[in-house]
């Protein structure tokens, strides 16, 4: 008889090594579980998404969401166009890239390439706290702080608009820059620098023509992982942009954005299965769609652009 | 000689580009520190803007006064309670689901498509918005599971949206661990699990607990998705108490009680037109800040503490 069959022959109890083996096995499957859960959840989202809005396509035609220019759902005198909403999130994330992609790409490359260590790890976390600071305080920021300050640049501007949500939406996002943008750059052989300053480069020649180009399809991740923060953002557009769908593209203007719009609405009493409560999943998947086209996008320019050491 | 003439002209030429270049370098250096400062200085505004206008509204009675449509008697009271219960809802889920999940994907998964599925939507899901996050438990547990708009609900979504930051965080400890260590135990006669649990667990605590931490504090600021679910702003009541002084001691109705947390109660005030209700958002925003910003510091340190302490 071999070693196995000796352990299960004794009279139908199980042995020790066999307890030990079916509890390892037990907590391994406990933990797949735990992981598998995250695909549980997105299959969730994409369900709940898809149905609900189903139900709203079947009232409302596609090409009448994609083509009209008034988006009042709650008006008796009811249009479904996306449009207006999907101007506004573009406008206040086009401001926020203004700022956040110069503004974070200088300061990834000033961090990775001319501070020093010391300094480095003193400054980082600071501007890191940045990204830490809860939306809803930035929203007040820029309602109370900001808007009244470009006020008395701009006499016109109104009290709520997309400018100064932008500009403020703009500041919290360069962390999320800075940070993926240096770890792409340090990620770069020092080599290639080492060769550069051989040639007789200077350190700010090196940066811009060696360490930028080299590190380039992670500077695009995180211009990417920008831009979805931007779209994403949710609670500084509702309070310092207004909340009044407008197709225009002057940001100056008050506008809603796809996210400000679902707020506005959750705030209201909303009963579960009437039109407007499924307007908020067809925004819902509008901007899970525009958020999918940026992962596609940011993953072939990360593929293209890779260099090979 | 006009040969040695022509030399020392370019020699000169020469220094000139080479100091020419020299000051571009140094402008940059100035240009990427200043460029910087732009996001801390706003920090520093935006601080220094709620503490003029908030500091003053601070006071023992703000903490302990429901809010009011008075804005000089309007507190905090019910926000922050509210705060801490959706808090402990949201760490009792997702602290060990990360964990487990982590575990699995680093120590466990073999290189299949499983593994490869599960890794890519971990990936995806830290990029949804969070207002995604919110509709997903609207639809599926404020209606389909009937939790309505409780803390049990809310408390759940936060920890669906902290998820894939506690499981990158976790599996980024776990991968810092040498394999020697899991050799050792092995080696011992410890099974898969004992060597995760006595050794690979306890030697990445520090930045488990980092990522813990980043997430709560990233839970306690976000406001869309709990407003999503349909969360009131004006609660003039407290929660049922979780430990009671008769038998059984222990109550769970608070689990699903309506509440309010603490940003959206700032978002309630910022939203209304009165300046005085202004003044009392921005003092909730100094608390708000203060507790995200401790959070934040806290596992930035821990971060270092245990990165400056590992000697393999």
């Amino acid at each position: 008889m071999t070693d196995k069959s000796l352990h299960l022959s004794r009279q139908g109890q199980l042995s020790p090594k066999r307890i030990r083996n079916l509890r390892e096995k037990a907590i391994e499957i406990l933990l797949f579980l735990a992981a598998f859960s995250c695909v549980g959840i997105t299959f969730e989202i994409l369900y709940i998404l898809v149905s609900e809005s189903l139900v709203f396509f079947e009232t409302v035609p596609l090409v009448k969401f994609l083509t009209d220019t008034q988006w009042t759902p709650l008006f008796s005198d009811a249009h479904y166009g996306i449009l207006p909403l999907v101007s506004g999130t573009l406008v206040t994330t086009v401001v926020a890239l203004l700022v956040a992609v110069p503004l974070g790409t200088i300061s990834a490359i000033y961090l990775s390439e001319f501070a020093d260590n010391r300094w480095r790890e003193l400054i980082k976390p600071c501007l890191e706290l940045l990204a830490g600071v809860p939306t809803v305080v930035y929203g007040y920021f820029a309602l109370v702080f900001v808007t009244p300050l470009l006020q008395k640049l701009l006499p016109d501007l109104s009290g709520f608009n997309m400018l100064s949500a932008g500009l403020v939406m703009g500041i919290m996002i360069i962390p999320y820059v800075s940070s993926v943008s240096e770890d792409a750059m340090r990620a770069v052989p020092v080599q290639l620098r080492e060769g550069s300053f051989a040639m007789g480069a200077t350190r700010l020649q090196t940066a811009l023509k060696v360490v930028f180009p080299a590190a380039f399809s992670g500077i695009s991740a995180a211009y990417i992982l920008g831009i979805s923060r931007a779209v994403g953002e949710t609670m500084v557009v509702a309070i310092a942009a207004g909340l009044q769908p407008n197709l225009t593209w002057n940001p100056m203007e008050p506008a809603a954005t796809i996210t400000a719009y679902i707020v506005q609405v959750s705030l209201g009493d909303l009963p579960h299965g009437t039109i407007g409560y499924q307007t908020i999943f067809a925004a819902g998947i509008t901007l899970v769609f525009i958020t999918l086209l940026l992962n596609i996008v940011g993953h072939f320019l990360t593929k293209r652009y890779r260099e090979i050491y | 000689m006009p040969n040695a003439e022509f030399a020392m002209t370019n020699i000169e030429k020469i220094r000139q580009i080479i100091a020419r270049k020299k000051l571009w370098d140094k402008t940059f250096a100035v240009i990427g520190l200043l460029s910087m400062l732009v996001g801390i200085f706003t920090l520093f505004a935006l601080i220094i803007d709620l503490a003029i206008d908030g500091i003053p509204i601070l006071s023992w009675q703000f903490f302990t006064s429901f809010p009011s449509y008075k804005p000089e008697q309007a507190g905090i009271l019910s926000a922050w309670v509210g705060t801490t219960l959706v808090m402990l809802v949201t760490g009792i889920a997702a602290i060990p689901l990360g964990i487990a999940a982590a575990i699995y994907l680093e120590e466990y998964a073999q290189k299949n498509w499983i593994a490869d599925l599960i890794e890519i939507n971990v990936t995806n899901l830290a990029g949804v918005p969070s207002i995604i996050y919110g509709l997903l438990a609207l639809g599926l547990f404020v209606y389909k599971l009937n939790l309505g708009e409780s803390i049990l609900a809310a408390g759940l979504t936060l920890a669906l949206l902290i998820l894939p930051i506690v499981i990158v965080t976790t599996r980024e400890s776990l991968r810092a661990i040498p394999n020697n260590i899991r050799e050792a135990a092995y080696a011992l006669g410890a099974s898969k699990w004992q060597m995760i649990w006595d050794h690979v667990l306890p030697y990445s605590i520090g930045g488990i607990l980092t990522g813990i931490i980043v997430g709560l504090s990233r839970a306690i600021g976000e406001t869309a998705p709990i407003i999503t679910i349909g969360a009131l702003t004006f609660i003039a009541f407290l929660p049922d108490a979780p430990i009671k002084g008769e038998f059984p001691y222990i109550s769970f109705s608070w689990l699903m009680s309506p509440f309010t947390v603490m940003p959206i109660q700032m978002f309630n005030w910022v939203s209304r037109p009165e300046p005085e209700f202004q003044l009392n958002a921005a003092a909730a925003g100094i608390v708000l800040i203060v507790m995200t910003l401790a959070m934040n510091s806290l596992a930035i340190y821990l971060r270092y503490l245990f990165r400056k302490n590992i000697k393999w």
